[in-house]
């Protein structure tokens, strides 16, 4: 039997806080729990019945001492409320400049494909000190994407991608688990998550030879004749893309939609579900010949396309990923179950 | 040596095994059939709020599935007959009326009136019921039953179309546990028709036709709300 | 003897004339499978949720053993999936949710509060029969191959996914959900509508306040399952996609209308454990539960606020970053009225006379683990927290030290305690001792380590796991060992009770209550004339001059 341990390791830029969190509850209701076992056996042996006391005394409880009870306590679980909150307000603030990778969970694998184009299988590698946001998507049941070193999880559901984000503080090699029961291999469908100082990062990184997530996209937009109707020049069948990423746009029936993560997905899987408005409902549907890798391809490279230079417009940008997939909750434009 | 008793002060003194000395329908648990008619009556109430309940979680998904795919909710609701909608529920709401009024003629034990009133109940909610299977077999014939391999291409995209399977869905799902509890309740009509005509209600003892009529009103207002919901969208 | 003091109080023996009593007033198989009588039934349901538990605890014993090495090497991980899923069915659909109610709540409710029987006796026999066709589905699917979706059923993998029992199983689930709302149905309107004369609502026994609040959350929850369940079996059934995403459906409705049943049903679970707690603690220090009102009021609180809180089971789910806040602060909220029972039943014991026998053992075993289970779930509601330890050992530690550590420590302190009522006749006190002693080293060796190794980062459902997890997976193993041993015992020395143990008198433990005014077993009627109440709950002086006051001795 080798060496246990009772903590995880700290290696991501929250984990002091959740840890910290963790230990103040520890502390505080390790203490109640203490006293309380230590006041009932207390009381259980001092007022043991004997002889001489087979009928107790009764008293008449002082309210003042109830409220206190009913008070104080409420103020303890509100502070702790308060304390989880922002521990957690601190995880879904998606910093800057975070490195973006993408990640399919399916029975009983995960996928992870980066931004340069490698691919990898069950295994993650990324760099020290650099804030990573991992888009998501499942390609069949519920899965959990789990870090336990970095206290940072997030159910991966079909048909909806999803972000969580982590900084790696520490290098080396750490658990991943799936979270969410997901049927035979559930507890086979880990890996390890390889975090590496920058210059071997980027060595690891020089490996690839696919060419860029983004490059890849392009292929598949060409292969599959997205070009012919979404025109740079805006003059063709279906709305331009160039620089639409992020931005909110009208729809046929008079409501608009931000164009994101999932508004991207849902079109070409179900372009019928959202018009753009000021266009004809001609796009084909694409479910069934596009897989969940190709999607993210062809995402990855929407969302590179800068927008057009025209006369008295801004210079072309890189698109900045919208505000709103900061937040590791789906900011679906689809309306999930949010109550 | 006895067994311990305490002092026996109740008015309604509980004498048990003198038959002749109470109701042949007071329940020998009861003090007197004013307790016992208390009873049943709470009973029933607390039945249909959990039964609230029961539909109630149905019409909730029903009402997050219509705010997803409104436009699939209309070209669904399109499938039904309105005009045939509205003639069960005239049907329905007749059959509250002779169950209301069964109620009152049990209470003033005119056993023929009641009957009478009964079995036009019980009519009228088989009217509601073939009516409802009249509608089933259209759509079954037109291969809108879901899970139906006549659901692809239905309608003009395949979102809308898998918008109108899963409102079909809700439909069949929502009706069918409607139409299961007016089955349960014609059964418990029969019964009651039974006992009424021999004899057994009046005015100090008609407690369960009192709650059948409940269970039945209940049911009647399920549908007020289906009809709307599945019909008018 | 012309009077009875305290002393005297713990044997009365019957007389040597041969009693008439609810067991021995008919005799016959049919006389129990068609009885009216709420005793009766409470026995058949005895006897049925005993079987069902000892099943539920083979599966939880067969996990345990596979969990001594990280290799999944005893059984193939599907069957290890079914076992963990049958477990938690077993154990939560046929054991937990009906033990209490139906066990003590129906043999011994009615009696407290002085009725012949619960306000619809035919009802009550069709319940036990409901809940039996429940469990034969249940049990069909066992011999059949089992089902392999966990207890919660989360869709798609349940419903387009699992090529497991599913719908057999969402079938018996939804059957027994009806046993568990008429039981709640009658409990309500009995307690409304047939207390005996004197008995106001201020001086009902804390067991029916509890039991009063259990039933409200029993109406209202158990339906919204049952409808889910239903459309559960629609889609499994039809193919269609109410919560597939691939077809449309969200799997994360389902979450939400799940947990609004599953968090109440929680509820339904410890209630009636605090319900037996309230009586113990009165009976055995011979004292008034400190707080009555506030006690009472409690247990309506924990109903009320048990059904705000369902979306906690959803923080990592996907639902936005405000439900998440508010359901996290609602979450600390319901843990106050709880918090507010552990302080009363506490102060009960403050210049209390406190006895030592098995049921208070239990007792202080109760308030001990309930309370480390209850604060953490404080730790589960502090949403930083959670994010890490969702779906991790953590949870399971956190729930088993509330239904196992709490509702099933409740359950035997009021099967020993209404033991003598029940059967008429005194268990072993040393060996029942020695078995709650073994109950409680071996829970805490079997759920403590599950804390640690869940926060270290073991997932929950696992069949392998990884190698630095198994020191502490060794112990919880040993420590289950021991647990099984705490709880069969029970089953020895209660079954040789039954023909050997000493005759109980009417009070055996000098407690106050109207159960206690009738003989051990009571008849058939339970009283042989209608008691009144004259005195406040526990109030041992005013009930001991009853009693004095009618005995002829």
């Amino acid at each position: 039997m080798t060496d246990f341990p009772l903590f995880p390791e700290q290696a991501s830029s929250v984990a002091p806080l959740v840890d910290g969190l963790y230990l103040f509850l520890v502390v505080v209701t390790g203490a109640v729990s203490l006293l309380i076992w230590l006041v009932i056996f207390y009381f259980a042996i001092k007022y043991r019945r004997r002889p001489d006391n087979e009928l107790a005394q009764e008293q008449e409880p002082p309210a003042i001492l109830e409220m206190t009870w009913t008070v104080v306590p409420l103020i303890v679980f509100i502070g702790i409320f308060v304390a989880g909150a922002w521990v957690f307000l601190r995880m879904q603030v998606v910093p800057r400049n975070a490195l973006e990778v993408y990640a399919t969970g399916r029975q009983w694998m995960w996928k992870f494909q980066h931004p340069t184009g490698q691919r990898e299988i069950n295994e993650l590698h990324v760099p020290v000190g650099r804030a990573v946001k991992i888009t998501m998507a499942s390609e069949d049941v519920i899965h959990s994407l789990w870090f336990p070193v970095f206290r940072v999880k997030a159910d991966v559901l079909p048909n909806r991608y999803r972000t969580m984000w982590f900084e790696a503080t520490k290098t080396g090699r750490f658990h991943i688990f799936c979270a969410e029961y997901c049927g035979t291999s559930h507890s086979g469908m880990i890996g390890s998550v390889i975090v590496m100082e920058p210059t071997d990062y980027q060595r690891w990184l020089a490996g690839g030879t696919e060419g860029s997530l983004a490059s890849q996209g392009e292929k598949l937009f060409q292969k599959y004749a997205c070009n012919t109707c979404h025109m740079d020049n805006g003059t063709g069948r279906g709305p331009m893309l160039a620089g639409a990423y992020g931005k909110t746009r009208p729809l046929a029936d008079g409501s608009n939609v931000v164009i994101d993560d999932n508004y991207i997905r849902e079109s070409i899987l179900h372009p019928q579900a959202k018009i753009a408005a000021g266009f004809q409902p001609v796009m084909p549907t694409f479910q069934g010949q596009v897989s969940e890798e190709d999607l993210i391809r062809l995402l990855a490279y929407v969302k590179s396309l800068p927008a057009p230079q025209t006369a008295g417009a801004t210079p072309a940008q890189p698109v900045e990923p919208a505000a709103n997939a900061s937040t590791t909750t789906s900011s679906a434009a689809t309306s999930t179950t949010n109550p | 040596m006895s067994d311990v008793t305490l002092h026996h002060g109740a008015e309604h003194a509980a004498e048990p095994h003198e038959h002749g000395h109470h109701h042949p329908f007071l329940q020998h648990h009861f003090e007197d059939l004013g307790q016992q008619h208390e009873a049943s009556t709470l009973g029933m109430w607390f039945f249909v709020a959990q039964e609230i309940l029961f539909f109630g979680g149905v019409f909730c998904a029903y009402f997050v599935y219509r705010a997803m795919y409104h436009d699939a909710w209309k070209l669904g609701s399109h499938h039904q007959d309105w005009k045939i909608g509205a003639v069960n529920t005239i049907v329905l709401i007749g059959s509250s009326l002779t169950m209301a009024l069964a109620v009152w003629g049990a209470q003033a034990a005119k056993r023929k009136f009641t009957t009478l009133m009964l079995v036009l109940t019980l009519l009228l909610g088989g009217i509601f019921v073939g009516v409802k299977g009249y509608e089933y077999s259209v759509h079954i014939h037109h291969g809108l039953f879901p899970g139906a391999q006549t659901y692809t291409n239905l309608e003009s995209t395949p979102e809308l179309t898998r918008g109108v399977e899963l409102f079909m869905t809700f439909y069949f799902t929502m009706t069918g546990l409607h139409a299961l509890h007016m089955i349960i309740g014609a059964g418990l009509l029969l019964w009651f028709i039974k006992r009424t005509w021999r004899g057994d209600f009046g005015p100090e003892y008609y407690s369960p036709v009192e709650i059948m009529g409940l269970y039945w009103h209940f049911v009647d207002i399920v549908w007020i709300f289906l009809f709307p919901l599945l019909y008018l969208v | 003897m012309t009077s009875t003091t305290i002393e005297d109080a713990p044997f009365i023996e019957p007389s040597t004339k041969e009693r008439r009593n609810y067991l021995n007033d008919e005799y016959g198989v049919l006389s129990w499978l068609l009885t009216k009588d709420h005793k009766r039934i409470a026995i058949l349901y005895l006897f049925s949720v005993t079987i069902f538990f000892v099943v539920g605890g083979i599966f939880a014993f067969l996990m345990r053993l596979e969990l001594l090495t990280p290799e999944g090497d005893m059984f193939t991980s599907d069957t290890y999936n079914k076992l963990f899923s049958l477990h938690g069915i077993v154990m939560i659909f046929f054991f937990l949710i009906p033990a209490i109610p139906a066990v003590m709540g129906n043999f011994i409710l009615p009696i407290m509060l002085g009725a012949k029987d619960l306000a619809f006796p035919k009802l009550n026999l069709a319940s036990w029969y409901i809940y039996i066709i429940g469990a034969t589905f249940g049990v069909i699917v066992i011999i059949t191959g089992g089902v392999d979706t966990g207890w919660t059923f989360y869709t798609p993998y349940s419903t387009q996914y699992s090529n497991t029992k599913v719908f057999a199983t969402t079938l018996g689930a939804f059957i027994t959900g009806f046993s568990s709302i008429l039981t709640g149905l009658n409990f309500l309107v009995t307690i409304h509508r047939m207390r005996a004369p004197g008995l106001t609502w201020f001086r009902l026994p804390l067991f029916v306040w509890a039991m009063y609040a259990t039933s409200i959350v029993i109406m209202l929850a158990t339906p919204v399952l049952a409808i889910t369940l239903v459309m559960l079996m629609v889609e499994r059934a039809l193919g269609v996609g109410i919560f597939d995403p691939a077809l449309g459906g969200d799997p994360v409705l389902y979450q939400h209308m799940f947990w609004f049943y599953s968090h109440p049903a929680v509820y339904i679970m410890i209630l009636p454990g605090m319900a037996i707690i309230s009586e113990c603690v009165a009976a055995f220090t011979r004292k008034k539960v400190f707080g009555y009102k506030f006690v009472a009021f409690s247990s309506l609180a924990i109903a009320f606020l048990g059904f705000l809180v369902w979306a906690h089971h959803l923080f990592v789910a996907g639902i936005s970053v405000y439900s998440a806040l508010i359901f996290s602060f609602l979450s600390m909220c319901v843990a106050v009225p709880s918090a507010i029972k552990v302080f009363n039943w506490t102060a009960t014991m403050y210049k209390a006379s406190v006895s030592w026998n098995t049921p208070m053992l239990y007792v202080l075993g109760f308030i001990g683990l309930f309370t480390i289970g209850g604060v953490t779930g404080l730790f589960l509601g502090a949403l930083g927290v959670d994010i890490h330890v969702h779906d991790s050992y953590f949870v399971v530690a956190h729930f088993h030290y509330i239904m196992v550590g709490g509702t099933i420590m409740a359950y035997m302190a009021g099967l020993h305690y209404w033991w003598p009522k029940i059967t008429g006749r005194m268990y072993p006190e040393w060996w029942a001792r020695l078995s709650a002693l073994l109950v409680f080293v071996g829970f805490n060796l079997t759920f403590f380590p599950q804390f640690l190794v869940g926060y270290v980062g073991m997932p929950r459902r696992y069949h392998a796991y990884a190698p630095e997890f198994q020191v502490l997976n060794v112990l919880s193993t040993a420590g289950a060992t021991v647990l099984a041993m705490g709880y069969l015992l029970p089953m020895v020395y209660f079954a040789w009770s039954l023909k050997f143990g000493r005759k109980a008198g009417s009070n055996p433990w000098g407690a106050v209550g109207l159960e206690w005014a009738t003989t051990s077993p009571p008849p058939k009627e339970n009283f042989h004339e209608t008691p009144v109440v004259t005195w406040e709950a526990y109030d041992y002086p005013a009930f001991l001059k009853a009693m004095q006051e009618t005995q002829h001795v």
